[in-house]
């Protein structure tokens, strides 16, 4: 089985997206898990302009309509609060889509640094192979055996807390994965033909990995980093439930989860369970339109 | 061992009767025809050579009487009867009583055939205990037995090996000690000295045929090497396209080929008397066999076809027992 | 193979050193560790004492020296919090955390390798596309967010089970243990699968793959052809060759699992030394995170040459490469 995928010949109607679109939609999980993201991003990056409350303008908050279940009615406030209140007197759904927008900032932000630089670092390694190969690969092989988890913790306990140095720790625990992704692909890609027509015009290795490479090793990358935005959703999430993520005046929505601990203990389930219940649909989301991609983009599976 | 007398009288002492195998393959693109209508009779200890190009259908067809075939294929027509016994009403049980009992098998790659985690003996004994009720040390001596008979030098020590510790012709040697292991009615050989250098390949095929003879076992001997076979078989089956296109003895398939098929493959064997001109070749390609055209398959590239081509050719069977499908045979049609 | 094992601690032994310097380079030189030992407001002249008492002003590679030296001893300072020292007060916790990884391990493996082996055999079987279904769940779901489910579930809705606490304990040899107490078995079970849910979702994808790969191999359809019966096919000759990676990917995993254990426990209150980590962390206790840090590092190695050692012992052509 050669790992080189042969040219698809291209029907002359459809572009490549076009193609790319209409193999997705054949796969109604995945349909579904591209519209589930839909409903949740959208209202999430407008939160300011469609949550029934700001649950971070403490003028806007009943104290006394703390912990109330779903579906009451403020008295003050003239709103429903459909999935019920926080300790606080928040509006949980209002929360859910402030932490929400939080989580994919911090997500977004972290997995593209963590694509540049990997892709980066693993194009160098494939194009000049040898000692730098061997010497950059020896780094992302440490970094990949030290668990993820430890290296964010004690990241953030030097860097201290906010949502800047969440993401830079984000980026240095997953970086190593895009460096190698990006290395395999491109150790395949080092011996085509245009690669060795580029270097035969003596165009610089700069030029020849970000023009010529880079954009060949693109499909891998992309189906890597989509599957990571959950993966880093998730990282964000268990590192601001532990205390040590985003600052209290940004919670993301582990930190929503983690403050609601105490009362699920004693019954009232809601303030910790719908943040949960959006933070596991995200990710399954994610994951749905990430796996069916995969399988589009990998020639090998597409068999 | 060949009948001359009528096929009939012949077919009810046959080893194995196979009649109108159809094993097709439904991809994707379309169902794929790798065995459209096979006809084999084999007598006891008969050796039959099977020889055909890479894609003919003649490895399936060995993987068909062993009822290995995994989806998507599937043998979807004929029948099969071996010692009287009807292979197609088998069912899981008697398929897995039939294969290493009565009817062993010999694979092409011996670095891929032997558990490379399991030792010599643990792949030796489980052969013999999956068919007789007999305790490790009976299966080991048989083994050992059986070792000897390959010649294969201090079998104890082998049996105590791993398989990547031995070489490729040892290791083919063990496949076809364990395929003898049950004392099996037919051994399938599926082009088993491929993959060997050129020197243990004559010195296997050559045991092969004494161990044969000597049990009284019947082969079939699965290969694309026509010399291959010249020497070992009794008679020989030409495949081309997933089906038998002659069939004969192998002096008068040598000797008097019919088919043009048949010819270029004699053709392209280098021989003395063709040393120092060019090695003939069959021009063009085996055809995919999704999607046939009517006739015959082999019309494309054939330097002997006529328009009655275009129409599938009859199975012309000699009173010997000689058959070919062909419109245009070589040294013309026989009164 | 003795000459390999050899081999194998001297290359520890170097990532060991590497490990050391940059944990030394984390925690000691980013960040002012003077900041840590004195009271804010301290004038420069009892900086400049507290920074000589500790061998701050000694150039950098004397402060390695000194704290490798410390190290090799065991001294990894005392705790700011308790006074203890910090390697001591870290082992003492220990048993409960590795207690509770090799429960939830030994689940991954009974549930994943028999799971992960149908979605092998059978890809196509609906049962095997929900098994890897859910295992996609297992996999990237947050492990304190099915903590916090199960708690929910069975502490809140069925109160059934314990949500926090190791339960009773037995002492045996010096450790104590929970696993052998019917009340420390119900306040492991929780913990214990919330870390084992997302390693057996692991194991699950590991032996489908390794299955798939072993499957159209020549070796299993000659065994096949041999007439060995299905069961022993599956059992020994499919199962052999895929315990391989299994084995291999298990053993990297512990390492993992007891990480993560940082997260469960911290879910479920349980007394391990992962606990103690967060809460040195968020204390800013020093010496208990270089302490614990060393010590996973340590582990984290050692467990790799057991994996390669175990890795040898079943996969015979590696034991044949080794002796080349």
């Amino acid at each position: 089985m050669s790992t080189a995928s042969p040219q698809a010949p291209t029907v002359a109607v459809e572009t490549p997206f076009q193609r790319l679109r209409s193999q997705f939609l054949e796969n109604r999980l995945a349909t579904f898990g591209l519209i589930l993201l839909a409903l949740i991003i959208v209202p999430s990056v407008l939160a300011p302009w469609v949550a029934p409350q700001n649950p971070f303008d403490i003028g806007k908050l009943d104290i006394f309509e703390s912990q109330l279940p779903p579906g009451s009615v403020s008295e003050s406030l003239g709103i429903t609060y459909w999935l019920g209140t926080d300790g606080q007197g928040r509006d949980v759904l209002s929360a859910i889509l402030y932490g929400m927008r939080t989580s994919l900032i911090v997500a977004f932000v972290s997995v593209t640094g963590s694509l540049l630089i990997g892709a980066t670092i693993g194009l160098t390694a494939a194009y000049f192979g040898g000692k730098v190969d061997a010497l950059l690969m020896r780094i992302v092989d440490l970094q990949l055996s030290f668990p993820a988890i430890l290296l964010a913790l004690i990241l953030l306990s030097v860097l201290g807390q906010g949502i800047d140095k969440v993401i830079i720790a984000l980026i240095v625990v997953q970086w190593a994965y895009f460096a190698r992704t990006a290395r395999g692909t491109a150790l395949v890609e080092r011996n085509r033909e245009y690669v060795q027509a580029a270097r035969c015009l003596a165009l610089s290795p700069q030029r020849i990995i970000f023009r010529h490479m880079l954009p060949n090793c693109m499909p891998p990358l992309i189906v890597i980093a989509t599957i990571d935005l959950a993966h880093a959703i998730a990282a964000e999430a268990t590192l601001s439930y532990l205390g040590i993520g985003v600052p209290v005046t940004q919670p993301s929505l582990g930190m929503l989860i983690a403050n609601g601990f105490e009362f699920m203990l004693s019954g009232q389930y809601w303030i910790s369970f719908f943040p949960g219940i959006a933070l596991a649909l995200i990710i399954v989301a994610i994951n749905l339109v990430g796996d069916h991609l995969r399988d589009i983009l990998n020639p090998r599976s597409a068999q | 061992m060949i009948g001359t007398n009528s096929a009939r009288a012949q077919a009810a002492e046959n080893l194995l009767s196979i009649k109108g195998l159809k094993t097709h393959f439904a991809t994707r693109a379309g169902v794929v025809k790798a065995v459209d209508g096979v006809d084999i009779e084999l007598a006891k200890g008969e050796i039959l050579g099977l020889v055909g190009e890479s894609g003919s259908g003649k490895s399936i067809t060995g993987f068909s009487i062993l009822g290995l075939i995994d989806p998507p294929g599937r043998v979807v027509s004929g029948s099969m009867t071996y010692n009287g016994k009807d292979l197609t009403a088998l069912n899981e049980e008697g398929w897995r009583q039939l294969r290493g009992g009565d009817i062993a098998m010999i694979f092409q790659d011996p670095s891929m055939t032997l558990n490379p985690v399991l030792r010599i003996d643990a792949q030796m004994i489980e052969a013999m205990q999956a068919h007789a009720n007999v305790n490790r040390a009976q299966a080991y001596a048989r083994a050992r037995e059986v070792l000897v008979m390959v010649g294969i030098p201090s079998p104890d020590e082998r049996l105590r090996s791993y398989p990547h510790e031995l070489s490729g012709g040892m290791r083919q040697r063990i496949a076809i000690a364990i395929a003898l292991m049950n004392k099996p009615g037919l051994i399938i050989a599926d082009e088993p000295t491929t993959a060997l250098d050129v020197s243990i390949q004559g010195q296997i095929i050559h045991e092969m045929k004494k161990l044969c003879r000597q049990v009284g076992t019947a082969l079939i001997w699965v290969t694309h090497d026509l010399a291959v076979v010249a020497g070992l078989a009794d008679r020989i089956a030409v495949m081309y396209a997933g089906r038998i296109v002659e069939l004969g003895t192998t002096e008068e398939i040598i000797e008097n080929p019919r088919h043009p098929y048949t010819k270029g493959l004699i053709d392209s064997v280098p021989s003395r008397s063709t040393r120092g001109s060019r090695l003939h070749q069959i021009p063009g390609m085996t055809p995919s066999l999704l999607n046939l055209p009517q006739g015959c398959a082999f019309r494309e590239r054939c330097a002997y076809a006529v328009a009655a081509c275009g129409d599938e050719p009859l199975n012309t069977i000699e009173p010997d027992g000689r058959a070919y499908r062909c419109w245009n045979p070589l040294g013309g049609p026989r009164p | 193979m003795l000459l390999f094992i050899i081999n194998r601690l001297i290359q520890a032994a170097g990532a060991v050193v590497v490990m050391s310097m940059l944990v030394f380079i984390g925690l000691y030189l980013i960040g002012d560790p003077t900041a840590m030992l004195v009271s804010p407001e301290a004038n420069d002249l009892e900086r400049a004492a507290v920074r000589q008492a500790f061998g701050l002003d000694q150039p950098i590679w004397m402060q390695y020296l000194t704290f490798v030296g410390n190290a090799a001893r065991g001294d990894f300072g005392r705790s700011f919090l308790t006074g203890q020292p910090a390697m001591q007060l870290i082992l003492e916790r220990m048993p409960a955390t590795i207690e509770m990884v090799v429960v939830a391990i030994g689940f991954a493996v009974l549930v994943g390798v028999p799971l992960g082996m149908l979605a092998g055999l059978r890809p196509k079987a609906a049962s095997s596309k929900a098994v890897m279904t859910v295992s996609i769940l297992g996999f990237s779901l947050p492990t304190f967010w099915i903590g916090l489910m199960l708690i929910m579930f069975f502490s809140v809705y069925l109160g059934l089970l314990p949500s926090s606490g190791r339960g009773s304990t037995v002492s045996v040899g010096g450790l104590s243990l929970s696993v052998l107490t019917p009340d420390g078995w119900r306040h492991l079970i929780l913990p214990a699968l919330t870390l084992g849910l997302a390693k057996a979702a692991l194991i699950i994808r590991v032996t489908r793959a390794a299955t798939r790969e072993v499957l159209p191999m020549d070796y299993i359809k000659f065994a096949r052809a041999k007439g060995v019966r299905p069961r022993r096919v599956v059992g020994v000759h499919l199962l052999r060759n895929i315990l391989i990676p299994i084995v291999t990917v298990t053993g990297l995993e512990f390492g993992q699992a007891v990480a993560f254990a940082v997260v469960t426990e911290t879910v479920f209150a349980w007394p391990g030394m992962g606990k103690l980590l967060i809460d040195s962390i968020i204390i800013l206790d020093r010496p208990v995170v270089v302490a614990y840090l060393v010590l996973m590092v340590f582990f984290l190695i050692m467990l790799n040459l057991v994996v390669d050692i175990l890795y040898m012992a079943i996969d015979p052509t590696a034991r044949e490469k080794v002796r080349d």
